[in-house]
């Protein structure tokens, strides 16, 4: 039997990337919070330059109950799920942003109207068959001042391209009206991203430095980024790096209504008889309690929001809560990451130090910045090229078929060539489909025994041709740089866990095909809040995590605002 | 509101407390995978003398092994200093002690992995012999890597390799990258050997916009440290975080 705590205002189930900006402008009313994280506090020395530990070992210190969670997948229904893999969803106080690239962006007009406004200007049948893309239920003006507030509170460093309509070369000038410049200037340039800046522009692109929760310079008491090299799935050493651990968090507990509780490994959310949740179980070092609470905010990644909500079943929600529409675990997919394009350079391109959010990026071909009326898809995908190497893994890296994989000739190649290859990063549009979707696995069970969750899902025509258009034009801007090989990757097929993962518990006005509302409540329990990539129902060409995080804000202040009428 | 902060555990507290912490049960990966929790710097009085070595060409002797039994070590290390071999361009996974890195991890992080090899240095060996006549380390580097070949291919298998050689090649290769191209921390890119190769300037906690130009212009003077030689990281201690404050529990539930 769980021990039944003091009651609380809200319980934050997980202090990532959502629930950590959640809890400030919550604390800011004075709504007690209890955030429950099943990861621990890490902290600057936790953070060495070791590409061992972090890149190969894959974050041995932490709390990991995500690894025991892992979903399993299928590209689709008639095939069989299987396990294995790991993911880089991380526990700990600041979550997956412990260790993220911090690229945040904004999402474009677009991709909040992606049905009506593909239909006012290519008509209604370009929509792809089988998707289930809705409108959201508001446009970008609704969420901009939630992004303004979150990259001031957060801090992000960038170069506007459009401030109150007027446009800025220097900045991305497809991006929507933002109401004022950045809090930093961008993160520098390295003599590689700087050319690579002058082939695009040379060929008529429009480059510009991209965006990063990331301090280029000091910012609210901590330090500029170091560029030291190990940012990517490295924590800060010097808490440049603008996870919640460092920013939103402190600043909510020192507010005096945050309690943070760690290694609390949350189970089950609880209902009464009206279908209104109560609390939260949890379990910490095999003991079990119940967190009682007026609202409950679920803040996980994707797949544990999902998870979390099929795995609470009662009388009033017999399919799991907040899902008597069955719309749970539907609307899923993940970012169209894959389809990489690298590049062989006759010159070393002195990329040793960096950071994956570090470089130059080209929206030319991103959303609907281009016409579509010749092509046979929507959407697109942004271009991103940065400065991010170790040794371990440059040394293991492709030899282009120009020498064997060991032996003298091998290392021969690798001492002229180590430093002379670039892997692009393009993210492309992804839509939900009717037959994509996350749910229980019938069989896999994770460490404690409840069932782990299974991703049915695969990229249809519309992803692969926007694959295939995105990288024909990386490898013009690789061409056109001087590149004397050129390689592309598969456009996809099974979308198996990642870490843009997106739907699942869809935001939208009709309950009958939504989670939650447009205020981030869901639909059927007035007092259960959700924050996330889960609440998305379109990616864009961009990364998620600002967005998700202006929406945790918006939803955490619509809670402040109306404590009244949704606590009851 | 929860006083949160980390508290700071010496090593030795640690070793001596844990079970009385409960430590292990709350976090053995914690525990247990820190590479502070072993006293494997690489970096001890030896080190003057490996540069010595190094600078003449001599491989340093054989470190007591950890895991391994001293015939295993014999045939790994000569595959080894075949996948990275010591030529022309200078030193090779054999000065770098690639596997003295093998034959640490194979007892810690790797150790999923001992039977592996355990199962493999054995089969290439039986290999060398059947195919060669001789031990796999006492054949000449000619046919140490037409043997190699015949591993590397996936043809050495039927019958001697248990599973398909190619895999217990890759495995080896991987191990040998990362022995010869990682922390010295780990045993391994002794003298930084396998950095200096690939032109590596080194582990950095800070790289200026001044470095960055002087990497552009090849005049970066390599950074011959591991990361665990930085101060705010070498310290013999591990961060845990036990629960500085129980829930609070509701009275009268």
């Amino acid at each position: 039997m769980a021990t039944r705590l003091k009651d609380t205002d809200v319980v934050v189930i997980g202090l990532g990337a959502v629930g950590g900006v959640a809890v400030l402008p919550l604390a800011q009313a004075g709504i007690d919070v209890i955030g429950l994280e099943a990861g621990t506090w890490l902290t600057r020395r936790d953070f060495a330059p070791d590409e061992i530990r972090f890149n190969l070992r894959d974050w041995p210190m932490a709390v990991h109950k995500a690894d025991g969670e892992v979903p399993s997948s299928r590209a689709n229904a008639s095939a069989q799920a299987f396990r294995g893999g790991s993911h880089p969803m991380m526990n700990g106080v600041g979550g997956t942003a412990l260790h993220y690239w911090a690229q945040s962006w904004r999402l474009n007009p677009w991709d909040f109207k992606v049905v009506s406004e593909t239909t006012r200007r290519y008509g209604a049948s370009r929509i792809p068959k089988g998707s289930t893309v809705e409108d959201w239920p508001f446009g970008y003006d609704e969420l901009e001042p939630y992004y303004d507030k979150v990259e001031y509170e957060v801090g992000v460093s960038g170069k506007a391209g459009n401030i109150k309509g007027k446009i800025d070369p220097r900045g991305n000038i497809f991006e929507a009206p933002r109401q004022r410049e950045y809090p930093m200037p961008p993160l520098r340039g390295t003599a590689f991203i700087d050319k690579m800046s002058d082939v695009a522009r040379s060929v008529g692109w429009h480059p510009f430095p991209g965006p990063a929760a990331i301090n280029s310079r000091s910012y609210q008491n901590r330090s500029g980024c170091m560029y030291h090299g190990f940012c990517n799935k490295g924590g800060c050493h010097v808490d440049a790096k603008n996870s919640p651990h460092v920013t939103t968090i402190p600043r909510a507990q020192a507010t005096g209504h945050l309690q943070v509780v760690t290694r609390a490994h949350v189970t089950t959310i609880e209902v009464d008889g009206e279908g209104r949740a109560t609390g939260v179980n949890y379990v910490t070092d095999g003991m079990e309690y119940f967190q009682p609470a007026k609202v409950v905010l679920l803040a996980g990644h994707t797949y544990e929001n999902i998870r979390l909500l099929l795995l609470s079943k009662s009388k009033a929600f017999p399919n799991g809560l907040s899902n008597n529409h069955g719309q749970v675990g539907k609307h899923y997919f993940s970012h169209h990451q894959g389809g990489g394009v690298s590049a062989l350079f006759p010159f070393d391109l002195k990329s040793w130090y960096g950071l994956p959010a570090q470089g130059v990026a080209v929206d030319d071909f991103a959303d609907d910045n281009f016409d579509h009326s010749g092509l046979d898809f929507i959407g697109g995908g942004n271009l991103w090229v940065m400065s991010d190497r170790r040794p371990i893994a440059a040394a293991g890296g492709s030899t282009w078929n120009r020498a064997p994989s060991w032996g003298s000739q091998w290392k021969a190649w690798i001492k002229e060539n180590v430093d002379r290859s670039h892997g692009s990063y393009l993210q492309k549009t992804t839509l939900p489909y009717e037959d994509n979707y996350v749910d229980l696995d019938p069989v896999a069970k994770d460490p404690l025994g409840f069932p782990i969750a299974r991703i049915t899902a695969e990229f249809k025509d519309n992803e692969r041709k926007v694959a295939t258009y995105i990288q024909d034009k990386m490898e013009e801007w690789y061409r056109a740089a001087g590149a004397i090989d050129v390689s592309r990757g598969g456009v996809g097929g099974a979308m198996g866990p990642s870490t843009h993962a997106y739907g699942g518990t869809r935001m939208g006005d009709n309950p009958g095909t939504n989670v939650v509302n447009r205020w981030g409540l869901s639909h059927e329990t007035p007092n259960l809040g959700v924050l996330g990539g889960s609440v998305m129902g379109t990616s864009g060409a961009h990364n998620p995590t600002l967005t998700a995080q202006a929406l945790a804000w918006r939803t955490a202040e619509y809670l402040a605002k109306n404590w009244k009428s949704v606590a009851k | 509101m929860a006083d949160d902060q980390p508290r700071i555990f010496t090593r030795r507290d640690l070793l001596r407390g844990a079970g009385a912490l409960g430590v292990a049960a709350a976090s053995p990966i914690g525990v247990l995978g820190n590479p502070n929790d072993t006293d494997h710097s690489g970096h001890d009085g030896s080190a003057a003398l490996d540069e010595q070595q190094a600078r003449i060409g001599v491989a340093p002797a054989r470190e007591t092994l950890e895991t391994l039994t001293a015939a295993e070590a014999d045939t790994l290390e000569a595959m080894c200093a075949r996948i990275i071999p010591t030529d022309a361009n200078g030193p090779g996974a054999k000065e770098a002690r690639a596997a003295r890195y093998i034959d640490r991890a194979l007892g810690g992080a790797l150790a999923g992995q001992r039977e592996a090899y355990r199962a493999g240095l054995a089969a290439l060996d039986r290999y060398a012999t059947s195919s060669r006549g001789k031990a796999f380390h006492e054949l000449s580097p000619i046919d140490q890597d037409s043997v190699l070949m015949d591993v590397e291919s996936g043809s050495a298998t039927p019958g001697i390799f248990a599973g398909s050689s190619a895999t217990f090649f890759n495995l080896v290769r991987t191990h040998t990258l990362q022995g010869t191209f990682g922390d010295p921390f780990y045993g391994g890119n002794a003298n930084f050997v396998g950095w200096d190769l690939i032109g590596y300037p080194g582990v950095r906690t800070m790289v200026t916009a001044a470095d960055q130009q002087q990497l552009e212009k090849n005049t970066l003077k390599p950074n011959h440290k591991s990361a665990y030689d930085t101060e705010m990281f070498n310290k013999a201690t591990v961060k845990l975080d036990l629960p500085t404050s129980a829930p609070e529990v509701a009275n009268g539930d």
